[in-house]
């Protein structure tokens, strides 16, 4: 049992346990994407209706749903304590002169970048997840069964400017954070070989953008269309 | 050339330092960076001043023993060795500013001059092959692909100077111990400790308090000898599998 112990208190460890719930966070951001998706249905809401219903039900998802709320804690957790630590790692002394050009801004800024996705995690988990589960939800009727219709919660927010605002901006920075974070978990995990790295390099990029920018075109679409 | 020097001044690691502004009239370009701050050493010395303290020892380029943290970037702006830069890779009447290597696993000793024994403290928790003595092995007995051959001569190029600790954003050491990891665990020779290295040379790496690797990679790109951050994926390999797979062996063998 020591080992284990010793294995996840070492630096090697903790950056183990970031890469591992990155990339679950990453699996989840593209099974959330194919959710919204049913956003821009043309049924009046029912076919997001019917899978947020799903969802937010169905034993086993509930499970994967609070694997999911452990692990974005423990992401969080471990990246704020690994940043303290990189940062008394600089000693008491800091650079007067830094140059940064020799690697990706996004790489530099991931603590920054995290932060902006977290606040976004906060107000959005508060406007769809928690009105979902703890406020009276109008409700719709689809072949004679109740459904809670978030739909209608959904486009309500998403009828204001500054929310459609917020929103776009906070997937830009998830779109930074995976522009770095994709390749680097690979990285961590040791999945680092020339044969595989340039195409992990261009899935990690191409994820960077077209699963945000897809995110963001839901609300768009909704507000101007 | 004209040249003035912001240069980090620092009496020893309990007092506080600052910056000092020298300005050397006739730089030549062909002097090479350590050679212009000798010359204004001498300068010093003459003027009754305390002169500079910075480490040099081959001025090769091979020993690792140079540093200095130039307008920004270890050993300056080439990805080479402070005692192979020269002065014609600067402007006439540029400002250039010195620090020591920052970190709090390097404490300043004097000046530009840090202390790197923490280097020496990993390297001796596990970076080396233990040989029995004996009858010399013949050349060549062991085969060894070319390529994996080439692989760890490229890690073992590592001088150690604590460039890719100077560049981190985060004074992380872990492109100088994967150097050191993987120059052994790609070789036979290095087979019979390759997992206790890994995991005695990572546990002292955290012990000296570097910090961790968020793969800039600009370790990398900054090292003189350009050391790849392949070998940093290799150490995580190297110790995901030794700390899993390893023996923990008890005082008489175990079970
Ligand atoms: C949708 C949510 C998120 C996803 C998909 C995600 C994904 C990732 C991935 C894949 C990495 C790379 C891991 C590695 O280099 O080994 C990473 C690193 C990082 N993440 Fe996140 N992340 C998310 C949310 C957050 C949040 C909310 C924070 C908050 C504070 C955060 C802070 C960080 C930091 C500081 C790093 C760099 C740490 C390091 O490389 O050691 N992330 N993230
Ligand atoms: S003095 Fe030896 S490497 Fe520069």
């Amino acid at each position: 049992m020591n080992w284990f112990i010793t294995l996840f208190t070492s630096t090697l460890g903790r950056k183990l346990l970031m890469a591992l719930t990155g990339l679950f966070l990453i699996l989840f951001l593209l099974i959330h994407l194919i959710g919204n998706l049913q956003l821009l249905n043309d049924d009046g809401g029912r076919s997001f209706n019917v899978y947020a219903e799903f969802m937010s039900t169905n034993p086993l998802i509930q499970i994967v749903s609070k694997g999911n709320f452990f692990f974005i804690l423990l992401h969080v957790g471990i990246s704020i304590f690994l940043s303290i630590k990189n940062r008394s790692a600089r000693g008491s002394e800091r650079y007067a002169v830094t140059s940064g050009n020799k690697s990706t801004w996004s790489s530099r800024n991931m603590g920054i970048l995290g932060t902006l996705v977290l606040v976004f995690l906060v107000i959005h988990l508060k406007d769809f997840w928690a009105a979902m589960h703890f406020t009276e939800m109008p409700k719709a009727m689809y072949d004679g069964v109740e459904y809670r219709d978030i739909y209608s919660v959904v486009a309500l927010w998403f009828g204001k400017g500054w929310y459609v605002g917020l929103y776009v901006f906070c997937m830009t920075a998830v779109g930074f954070h995976l522009w770095h974070g994709f390749a680097s978990a690979f990285q961590t995990l040791g999945l680092n070989h020339q044969k595989y790295n340039p195409m992990i390099m261009f899935v990690g990029r191409a994820f960077a953008i077209i699963v945000p920018a897809l995110f963001a075109w839901i609300p768009l679409n909704m507000f101007f269309f | 050339m004209k040249i003035t020097l912001k240069i980090w001044r620092q009496k020893d690691s309990n007092s506080k330092g600052a910056f000092k502004t020298y300005v050397c009239d006739h730089v030549s370009p062909d002097m090479s960076f350590l050679e212009m701050l000798d010359v204004l050493n001498n300068d010093l010395i003459r003027k009754g001043e305390e002169s500079i303290a910075f480490d040099h020892d081959c001025r090769e380029g091979i020993c690792g023993m140079c540093s200095l943290y130039i307008n920004g970037h270890p050993h300056g702006p080439l990805q080479t060795t402070t005692c192979q830069l020269h002065m014609r890779s600067f402007k006439d009447g540029e400002t250039i500013t010195i620090e020591p290597w920052r970190a709090k696993a390097f404490p300043v000793v004097k000046d530009l001059v840090v202390d790197r024994s923490a280097f020496d403290r990993i390297q001796r928790s596990g970076g080396f092959i233990s040989v029995n003595t004996g009858g010399v092995p013949d050349a060549n007995e062991i085969p060894i692909p070319k390529k994996i051959a080439d692989e760890a001569f490229d890690a073992a190029t590592c001088i150690g100077c604590g460039a890719c600790v100077a560049a981190c954003k985060n004074a992380s050491a872990m492109l100088f111990v994967s150097a050191k990891v993987s120059q052994f665990a790609l070789l036979p020779q290095g087979k019979p400790e390759r997992k206790e290295r890994v995991e005695k040379m990572v546990a002292q790496m955290d012990e000296e308090g570097f910090g961790a690797c968020t793969n800039t990679g600009a370790c990398e790109a900054e090292c003189p000898k350009g050391i790849s951050i392949t070998n940093i994926a290799r150490m995580n390999r190297e110790y995901f599998s030794a700390m899993t797979t390893s023996y923990e062996v008890a005082v008489g063998g175990g079970e």
